[in-house]
């Protein structure tokens, strides 16, 4: 076994000791906080989506505001495939990716093109086109009132779905470890240097021959699809669809986790997701719009004080005494 | 005949308040180059301002308005100096979530202020009641609100085409530095632009409180349409955003009159449509580089 320099390529499919912490402390915080497993199964879910994002604007540096279309999609899918008599949950799941795969790999060639103030304003507008789409076509999304009576099977055909949120909370560890360690080997591959290369100069990419576009939208599929799990994941946790899934906010929200957390590393999202929403879940309890204000001078300070957003900032942190040693 | 007018007459009214917010938009994105999302939060700053000061002050509306657009100008100073002059040097993406968050402290400071709902501009009454323009017979605000545009729009561009002001702004665009060193103060040049900006969008708001009431989400919620001005008229063009302006208004109101149910869709179609068909911007001449 040979060792790798800690920043090495090649070690980035291996697990860090912090990696394996975090997923003991989500693991933990089953045992230690069983009355919060349905914000702790939320969390989760928005840790996968945010990683979906990650890989994009992070590794292929594609500035996206309109995520929620992939999430929405997987969710809405597993939603159909439920009510249709589909109850077999991680099929089903699957199913839901491959789907928002497709519209990634259809819509793809024609956004990436765009860089930009362009792209920005077409995904966003891709985004509230679809928001507008879901919430006029109720016979497929059933508009305000969401798709309800979702039911799905026991998982594996062992595992039924707890009232409690047991089940959902293990079940979407499960996926979240899945994902992580597919991501882990797309960012360690060729592929993922390459997307990397695309993202500091595409014309340079361009010159030594490697075609920028397919490159992309192959980042574009593979986010979505990881996007459309992540919606799956969603509505059989909740075993409801609302119209929340696709909407704008959405989009934005996960931009903002994956800022707080630190962007390109896939370790944002790990960070990200929780402090954001567990943050936005104790402060709206308060009040909801103290927690916009905290949110807005949150990331303000992030953006403008430190590169790599909160773990950037520990990372900063936890170096500088070595420095002092050396 | 008489629902074209009425389309055309809409439209267009809506079209040129909407093009004097985006205006400001053009100045401050066209100069200095910086992805501001916050000028939503300027537009409606300046209409909360003018209606707190017409209702709590009890100043009348012809001294409510201009009040209002200088104090969004001065503050607009304070935040270029502030903030905005940290983010000239960085990223697309960081100038975007800066002013992403500075969206939401202005959004959560307006509802603390003002409430979640709807706060409604009492209009003078001298603005109200309708006009006959030979046509048909038309709202008199808009047809004011539109004489106030028209006027403005035709002053800024005297002033960037015809005036050594504008040259000078001109050239500072193009090369900063270059401009720097022939002894312009560009750092002033881009503050007092920066002011005219969000003046720009103040007075935008305000004129346009009564077709678009102002509401917390306002910032975020009409920020699109004026970043679909700018995306189809391409950086910097003053011109073009003109024409965009209207367009985008009339598109708005026909699809909203003619198919209630899908009329948010057509305007987002155009721009997904004219995007990706010319990246650049619509009037731009495709680039030989």
């Amino acid at each position: 076994m040979i060792t790798l320099p800690r920043d090495s390529i090649l070690s980035r499919h291996q697990w860090r000791v912090g990696e394996l912490l975090w997923l003991a402390a989500a693991l933990a915080s089953y045992f230690v906080f069983p009355q919060y497993l349905a914000l702790g199964t939320t969390v989760l879910i928005m840790v996968v989506l945010v990683m979906s994002f990650d890989l994009l604007l992070g590794f292929a540096g594609v500035l996206s505001l309109g995520h929620a279309v992939f999430f929405g999609l997987g969710a809405y899918m597993a939603g159909w495939l439920s009510l249709a008599g589909w109850t077999e949950p991680v099929s089903a799941v699957i199913v839901a990716g491959i789907a928002a795969a497709a519209l990634a790999a259809v819509i793809g060639p024609f956004l990436l093109r765009l860089t930009g103030l362009p792209l920005m304003m077409v995904t966003l507008a891709l985004g509230v086109l679809v928001f507008e789409a879901a919430h006029k076509a109720t016979t497929l999304t059933g508009g305000d009132d969401g798709l309800a009576g979702i039911q799905f099977a026991a998982i594996l055909g062992v595992f039924e779905w707890g009232l409690g949120g047991a089940t959902a909370y293990l079940y979407v560890l499960a996926w979240l470890c899945g994902i992580f360690v597919l991501v882990k080997r797309v960012v360690a591959s060729p592929f993922g240097v390459m997307l990397q290369g695309v993202r500091e100069n595409p014309a340079r990419m361009r010159l030594i021959g490697n075609p920028v576009l397919p490159h992309l939208t192959l980042a574009y599929v593979i986010s979505g699809a990881v996007a459309g799990v992540a919606g799956a994941l969603f509505t059989q946790a909740n075993a409801f669809v609302g119209l929340g899934v696709v909407a704008v906010d959405t989009s934005i929200d996960v931009l903002v986790m994956l800022v707080l957390g630190g962007i390109g590393g896939l370790h944002g999202a790990l960070i990200g997701a929780p402090v954001y929403m567990l943050l936005k879940h104790f402060s709206s309890q308060w009040n909801p719009f103290y927690w916009m204000l905290i949110i807005g001078v949150l990331l303000m300070a992030v953006v403008l004080m430190g590169r790599g957003g909160l773990l950037g900032t520990l990372a900063s942190w936890t170096r500088r005494p070595r420095k002092g040693q050396a | 005949m008489s629902t074209v007018a009425f389309i055309l007459l809409y439209g267009l009214s809506y079209g040129l308040v909407l093009c004097l917010i985006a205006l400001g938009l053009v100045i401050t994105m066209g100069l200095m180059h910086v992805i501001n999302l916050g000028h939503g939060a300027f537009a409606a700053i300046g209409g909360y301002l003018a209606i707190s000061l017409m209702q709590a002050q009890g100043l009348p509306y012809a001294v409510a308005v201009p009040a209002a657009v200088l104090a969004v100008a001065a503050f607009g100073v304070l935040a270029e100096r502030l903030l905005y002059v940290r983010l000239y040097k960085r990223s697309h993406l960081d100038q975007v979530l800066v002013t992403i968050g500075f969206n939401f402290v202005v959004i959560a400071i307006i509802t603390i202020l003002f409430g979640p709902n709807i706060v409604r501009m009492e209009l003078p009454m001298y603005l109200r009641g309708n006009v006959d323009l030979g046509i048909r017979e038309f709202e008199l605000y808009r047809v004011v609100a539109s004489g106030i545009c028209i006027a403005i729009i035709g002053g800024l561009w005297w002033v960037f085409e015809r005036t050594s002001t504008g040259a000078r702004l001109r050239a500072a665009v193009d090369n900063r530095g270059m401009a720097q060193a022939m002894g312009m103060n560009v750092p002033l040049l881009f503050s007092a632009t920066f002011a005219l900006g969000c003046g720009l969008a103040a007075l935008g708001g305000i004129l346009a409180a009564p077709m678009l009431p102002m509401e917390p989400m306002w910032p975020m919620k009409y920020l699109v349409l004026m970043l679909i001005i700018v995306a189809l008229a391409g950086h910097g063009q003053v011109t073009a955003s003109v024409a965009v302006a209207i367009i985008v208004g009339v598109v708005e109101t026909a699809g909203r009159y003619l198919f209630p149910q899908f009329g948010a869709f057509f305007i987002y179609l155009l721009l997904i449509g004219l995007m990706v068909w010319r990246p650049h911007g619509l009037l731009v001449r495709r680039q030989t580089a």
